[in-house]
């Protein structure tokens, strides 16, 4: 038994000589979390570097950010001006992917539904009842809508996709940005609330009327019908990763802090969003080697590459368009370590 | 056999023999038996007085910004930070008083079968043992069960009866958290049941009493402290239940006007937006909220153990 003990012992001081390369440790947002695990395993793999992602929350990785814990902070929201003064350290935002948030409805035998924003500001303002209201039937002319109170679904927890969500309606409806505005939690004037995404794609698929709003992965994979919503430019889209994906191809500021509902871009889906880690702008904090440093630009490096973009997909992630590449790779390359460039 | 052989005589004296020189020790350890018990009861009282200050001091900030309309405003509206916990109040209450309404007959009948008409021994553990193992069951799977069997069921009885066919709501909140309480009260309820003294039955069998009459006025009337112990306990878990309410009640912050509206509760709203509440007199608020259902059961089990002792049964 004790030598037993003592092969298994020796074993694993051996595997951790060899593994003594760097781990780095990240923490915050749970929406790209099947993304990100498998980005890690797979360059776990190429590169032996291991990477330990914690997904507690937008808010608890900007807070790890704050106490220097981490090597990087993953956020579906952006950090606004006045949260990164209380920063120790400038923040720089890569990034990763885009997710979009589609509306999915259940009005028996109809699909195809086409959406104006201010029709779907009003429904869920509680203004339009039924799905026969001339304001949907007006811009559905060849759809014969039955006379079916709309239940309204909304999330019951906190959640990044409801900040997105609530930012279009935002946005598009100055009704709405008075009374509800944008957040993570809103009081809604009306409707039921599920509990994550499972929870509204469940009840709008099992109530017939009803309206909600989800990660657009979780509507196709109900294979659920989705609004198809009229952009900016007056073009009805459907949701999909690649009208996601063209959201981006509007104007972006150079720190890519935008939020992208209500895009300009012609062909964009209207209701979608980045995903970013954030990095200190200066690496050399709390004795950090500049191998550490390094390691941490070439992780996010390959995350925006060509390889780490083409798992995006499969998994119901939007990649990036190159023009967001583009400035992503700029932003990384601001980066220092102390006063030498990485 | 020999008298000096008896076996208990031998060991009398070996008793004396060996216990004597140790009587320091036994005291010894007798004190300290007693020092332990007693810090398990501290403990307790200290953990409670503990996590009664740290709710308060954490809710400070919201208390000293809403003061008395924390409790009486009706929005909750993080966004532009109002927050009013009536609507929850009224939800968690709502939904605790309705299940114990369901709950309560169901318990007492369950506990009075057993007890007074089954009188095949297997099939009372069967029964006995169920209904324990409900009490087994992990909430979520109650919550499962209701959104995959309970909420068509209560969509169709609204359909039938012209409400809004949500399905879910404060009525089906109330059904799942009765079906999760009864373990408790028909428990304590058999037990109680079981202790009456025979004498009692049967000078009322004596008296010519069916055995309906004899529970109705005789074993009722005489377990009512216990019956009613077993109440409280069920109203304390419906209190809190967090999970299965959740996924059921429909999470509206409104308050409900009709046992088919939706609505929520307490510990409900906490588990939905504490992970991502981040202003200060949000997270505040809902640490409030915490300290406001403290209150609820504490008022509760107070008043629940006044009516026990009042309606006890008088020797």
């Amino acid at each position: 038994m004790k030598k037993l003990l003592t092969i298994f012992l020796g074993l694993l001081i051996i595997s951790t000589a060899v593994e003594a390369k760097t781990e780095l440790l990240g923490a915050g947002a749970t929406f790209p979390y099947p993304l990100y695990s498998k980005m890690f395993s797979t360059y776990h793999k190429q590169t032996g570097v291991r990477v330990n992602y914690q997904a507690i929350g937008s808010g608890g990785g900007i807070r790890q950010m704050k106490n220097e814990t981490v090597d990087f902070g993953a956020s579906d929201a952006f950090i606004n001006d006045k949260k990164m003064d209380s920063m120790p350290h400038q923040l720089v935002h890569i990034p990763i992917v885009l997710g979009a948030v589609a509306v999915p409805y259940n009005v028996p035998g109809i699909s195809g539904l086409k959406f104006t924003p201010e029709v779907l500001a009003n429904i869920f303002l509680g203004k339009i009842k039924k799905w026969n209201h001339s304001q949907i039937q007006s811009i559905n002319p060849n759809k014969t809508l039955p006379s079916l109170p709309i239940t309204v679904v909304h999330r019951s927890d906190g959640s990044g996709t409801t900040f997105i969500f609530t930012d279009y309606l935002t946005k598009v409806n100055t009704n709405w940005a008075k009374k509800v505005s944008r957040g993570k939690s809103v009081k809604w004037p009306i409707g039921i609330g599920g509990k994550g995404n499972a929870g509204v794609a469940g009840f709008v698929k099992n109530t017939p009327g009803a309206i909600g709003y989800t990660e657009l992965v979780y509507a196709l994979q109900n294979k659920m019908d989705v609004g198809i919503i009229k952009n900016k430019s007056g073009n009805y889209i459907t949701p999909s990763l690649h009208t996601a994906s063209l959201a981006a191809k509007g104007k972006i500021p150079d720190d890519t802090r935008i939020t992208l509902t209500d895009t300009s871009a012609r062909k964009g889906y209207p209701i979608s969003g980045f995903t970013w880690i954030l990095l200190n702008q200066d690496q050399k904090f709390k004795k950090r080697s500049l191998t550490q440093a390094q390691e941490t630009v070439k992780l996010i490096k390959w995350m925006i590459s060509k390889e780490g973009q083409a798992l995006a997909k499969p998994l119901g992630y939007a990649p990036l368009p190159t023009s967001a590449i583009i400035k992503a790779h700029r932003l990384l390359n601001s980066i220092t370590y102390g006063s030498t460039k990485i | 056999m020999k008298a000096t052989t008896d076996p208990i005589i031998v060991n009398h004296k070996a008793i004396f023999r060996t216990r004597l020189p140790r009587l320091g020790q036994l005291l010894f350890l007798e004190s300290s038996f007693k020092l332990a018990l007693m810090l398990c009861g501290v403990m307790t009282i200290g953990l409670l007085l503990i996590s009664l200050y740290s709710l308060i001091s954490e809710s400070l900030p919201s208390i000293s910004q809403f003061g008395l309309s924390f409790l009486t405003s009706t929005s909750w509206d993080p966004v532009f930070g109002e927050f009013g916990a009536l609507p929850f109040i009224t939800g968690t209450l709502l939904t605790t008083l309705l299940a114990l309404l369901i709950s309560t007959p169901i318990s007492l009948s369950i506990a009075i079968f057993l007890n007074f008409y089954v009188t095949n021994k297997r099939l009372l553990t069967i029964i006995k043992s169920g209904v324990e193992l409900l009490a087994g069951v992990p909430s979520v799977i109650f919550g499962f069960w209701g959104l995959s069997v309970l909420v068509p069921l209560v969509r169709n009885v609204e359909l039938f009866m012209g409400a809004p066919p949500y399905g879910v709501g404060i009525l089906t909140a109330s059904i799942i958290l009765a079906i999760m309480i009864i373990p408790y009260s028909t428990t304590v309820a058999y037990d109680i049941m079981g202790m009456i003294p025979s004498t009692l039955k049967e000078a009322s069998y004596a008296m010519g009493a069916t055995k309906f009459e004899t529970i109705i006025y005789i074993v009722i009337p005489w377990s009512w402290s216990g019956i009613m112990s077993g109440i409280l306990l069920a109203l304390g878990r419906a209190l809190g239940e967090t999970m299965a309410v959740t996924m059921v009640i429909g999470n509206s912050n409104v308050i409900p006007d009709s046992i088919f509206s939706t609505g929520n509760t307490i510990a409900s709203v906490i588990a939905n937006e504490f992970s991502e509440a981040t202003e200060d007199l949000y997270l505040s608020s809902l640490v409030q909220l915490g300290l406001v259902l403290f209150f609820i059961t504490t008022l509760f089990s107070v008043l629940g153990q006044k009516l026990v002792k009042r309606w006890s049964f008088k020797k």
